[in-house]
């Protein structure tokens, strides 16, 4: 199997490499078809790990490479971790990313920079499977920053768009920030355990709960927690939680096949994956889970309610990535990470399928993303139209789609969470569901349903995309209804995970309500009895009747409440705080030190000084110099009188 | 009585004047030469007055010698201040700066 992992990882990489450097040799064609290749043989491979992992119940796999280096007994390997919970991520990773690998076919038709891009996707899938796949910190570490780059490259792709450059610098940028405190976490974790294997960390976790450090002198704090939510600061910025977030929407400038990949499906789950992978660490921590709770909850409703005055397609669907990521955070939060995994898989399949169907408009649109100048879609792009309606199901979690199983089990659990913040975090995620099913259905009946609201020359060239769009989107609509069935059993209320997630006994919720669970059926009637559903069900009746049955409330009510449309459109002030308190005092700051200490003191005394004094002092002793024959014979008579009064009076 | 101090008080005086001759001067290089003279004129009369103090004939070789080598001097000034003349057409000391920095 150890090969067969190494092959995994490999597959894309070298396909990667081959379309990126031999771009221009193997053609458009070749690009296209050897990342296909690389990544379906990853697919199939995580198939069998999968298999290998969960029907077959092989044991974990966990061991080096290659060893990188040994530095004071510390050691830095390139290894594999593979349980279930990789094996899992593993095949949602790779089978997404085959999916918009063909998708791409379609969208990028008639893009220059189309073998770039083939190899920028499976470099990305290949540091997505090293992140997924890592034994230790350091390569976790890697997989994380090259993910990172590759979204920065990716959002960027259409680099002479000025807005795409600001939109990638500041995805850049924002998760420096979240990396920052990610490196610092590690780096507590190496100093509290002496290791970077996550086996050994795990190990030594019930030694290190009980030391503690002083983060500014007099406040002792449990070095868990402080390690934990540094470690979370990371999962923040690459997660996009609040207050992190603002890069996610922005990233929309990149073209629509990454953004269903990399800033829906998989990258943006990094975080929750991270957060889950580090379980037996976050479970010692109480602290740090009710702050994970907190900003997953809080996140989950407020970009919600972003999501329902945005009018760019994708931007909407943007808004719902970072609400949905927001209810996989919280379950964490509330140690049901076996749901937040669980919702994190279903999610992949719907989300990515929602943004697949964006750009699939958007193709028939000719590139116009503005949902006001869309509406009555539905019979020009019968496919689209379907699988969008099925992507909107599962999201607003309508009862038997994936969807629902995922979002309904996590509510729960983080309604039976006796941790502080849980109940506010309840009340967030119920609200949430409402808001959901509002901005959802809103998109989707002003996209497919209404008035045809586009002009004349773009109506008459409405036509169904192509079979490489439309067949990807089918193939993630058939995951998005019916994988929520067979896996929620053994994902969320069994022992899938078995030892890959630890939750201590006195915080298993899951292991609460896995005592009523009495399979999906009687789980969707059981459904029922909780506001959920009713919830997602209002908030789909409100979208059908502004913005579809009477589209004049939608304005009366955004005249009436211009304050809160203001705050909404301006996205919470966070951009605009960003940009004039952040952006605008690092560089007030970078003027101050340049100016005092670049400027002053390096330029100004230490270069420019030293040459002035040694330039002062030759003005001065040029003086002496007069040339005149009679000055220095005076100086010589008076340096003997003083050289012989010397000698005389001292001796 | 004529004793040895009238005769170092003479020639401090001598040396004094001499050198007040060159730091003052400003106007003629003969007048330079001509101090510098004055000068060792000076020492030759310390030595002579201390030769006859000491009754050491010593001294009174060496004014010779000193003697000697002031002619051999003043000679050489002359002829240099005769080709300075010639390239700058003055013997003005004011002038002559041409070893300021």
């Amino acid at each position: 199997m150890e090969r067969m992992y190494l092959a995994i990882v490999l597959c894309p990489l070298i396909a990667a490499l081959v379309a990126g450097l031999f771009g221009r040799q193997i053609g458009r064609s070749g690009a296209h078809t050897i990342t296909i290749l690389g990544v379906g043989a990853s697919f199939m491979m995580s198939l069998l790990v999968l298999k290998d992992q969960w029907l077959d119940g092989a044991a974990a796999f966990n061991g080096a490479v290659y060893t990188w280096a040994v530095v004071d007994g510390i050691t830095m390997d390139v290894g594999f971790l593979v349980d279930r919970l990789t094996a899992l991520m593993m095949v949602v990773v790779t089978s997404v990313s085959l999916m918009v690998h063909v998708y791409t076919i379609g969208y990028m038709h008639d893009d220059p920079g189309y073998q770039r891009f083939f190899s920028y996707i499976s470099l990305f899938t290949f540091a997505m499977l090293m992140l997924v796949m890592a034994n230790n910190f350091l390569q976790l570490f890697f997989g994380w920053e090259a993910v990172g780059l590759v979204s920065y490259l990716l959002i960027g792709f259409w680099y002479t768009r000025p807005t795409a450059i600001f939109a990638n610098m500041k995805a850049f940028l924002v998760n420096r920030v979240g990396d920052f405190g990610f490196i610092l976490g590690i780096a507590l974790i190496l100093m509290a355990t002496g290791s970077l294997d996550y086996a050994t960390v795990f190990a030594k976790a019930p030694e290190v709960t009980n030391q503690t450090i002083e983060v500014w002198s007099g406040t002792p704090w449990s070095v868990m927690t402080v390690a934990c939510i540094l470690l979370f600061v990371g999962a923040m910025g690459k997660s996009a939680q609040m207050p992190l977030h603002v890069w996610l929407p922005d990233s929309m400038e990149g073209p629509t096949p990454i953004s269903a990949l990399i800033h829906a499906a998989t990258m943006v789950t990094a975080g929750v994956f991270m957060v889950a992978r580090m379980s037996p660490l976050f479970e010692y921590s109480e602290t740090a889970l009710s702050v994970v709770l907190v900003i997953g909850a809080t996140t989950a409703l407020f970009t919600g309610f972003l999501g329902v005055v945005q009018n760019d397609i994708k931007r909407v669907v943007a808004y719902s990535t970072l609400s949905q990521l927001g209810y996989m955070t919280a379950a964490l939060g509330a140690s049901a990470y076996a749901a937040g995994v669980f919702h994190l898989m279903t999610h992949a399949f719907f989300k990515a399928l929602l943004f697949l169907a964006a750009g699939s408009v958007i193709i028939a649109m000719h590139h116009e993303q503005d949902i006001r100048k869309m509406g009555g879609l539905r019979k020009y792009l019968p496919v689209t139209w379907l699988t969008s309606l099925v992507g909107t199901l599962s999201l607003i979690g309508f009862p038997g789609f994936s969807g629902f199983f995922s979002k309904d089990a996590l509510i729960e659990a983080v309604g039976h969470a006796g941790r502080a913040g849980a109940t506010y975090a309840w009340w967030c995620l119920l609200i949430g569901v409402f808001v959901t099913a509002l901005y959802s259905f809103r998109m989707y009946f002003l996209v497919f349903h209404g008035q045809e609201r586009m002009d004349a020359e773009t109506k008459a060239h409405l036509h169904e995309s192509p079979w490489v769009v439309t067949v990807p989107l089918v193939l993630l609509a058939i995951p998005s209804v019916i994988i929520g069935w067979p896996t929620i059993q053994p994902v969320v209320f069994g022992d899938y995970f078995g030892s890959a997630i630890v939750v201590q006994e006195a915080n298993d919720v899951l292991g609460e309500l896995a005592g009523e669970f009495h399979g999906p059926w009687a789980y969707i009637l059981h459904a029922f009895s909780a506001p959920v559903p009713y919830l997602a069900l209002a908030g789909a009746l409100t979208a059908w009747y502004v913005y579809l049955r009477n589209p004049g409330v939608a304005e009366a009510i955004r005249q009436r409440v211009q304050w809160l449309y203001a705050l909404l459109m301006n996205k919470y002030y966070f951009d605009d705080f960003n940009q004039k308190v952040l952006a605008r005092g690092s560089v007030g700051i970078g003027n101050v030190f340049w100016r005092v200490g670049d400027v002053l003191i390096i330029d100004g005394g230490l270069v420019n000084g030293s040459a002035r004094v040694v330039s002062w002092a030759s003005q001065v002793t040029r003086q002496l110099q007069s040339g005149y024959l009679y000055h220095y014979a005076f100086a010589m008579v008076i340096g003997l009188a003083v050289l012989v009064g010397w000698l005389l009076m001292g001796a | 009585m004529v004793t040895l101090s009238h005769y170092l008080t003479l020639s401090a005086l001598l040396f004094a004047i001499s050198v007040a001759g060159i730091f003052l001067n400003r106007k003629n290089v003969i007048v330079l030469l001509m101090c510098v003279e004055l000068l060792l004129l000076a020492v030759n009369f310390n030595f002579i007055a201390f030769s006859r103090y000491l009754d050491d004939p010593a001294g009174q070789v060496f004014v010779f010698f000193i003697l000697t080598v002031a002619a051999a001097e003043s000679a050489i000034g002359l002829a240099i201040l005769v080709v300075l003349f010639r390239s700058r057409r003055s013997i003005n000391v004011q002038e002559l700066d041409v070893l300021k920095g």
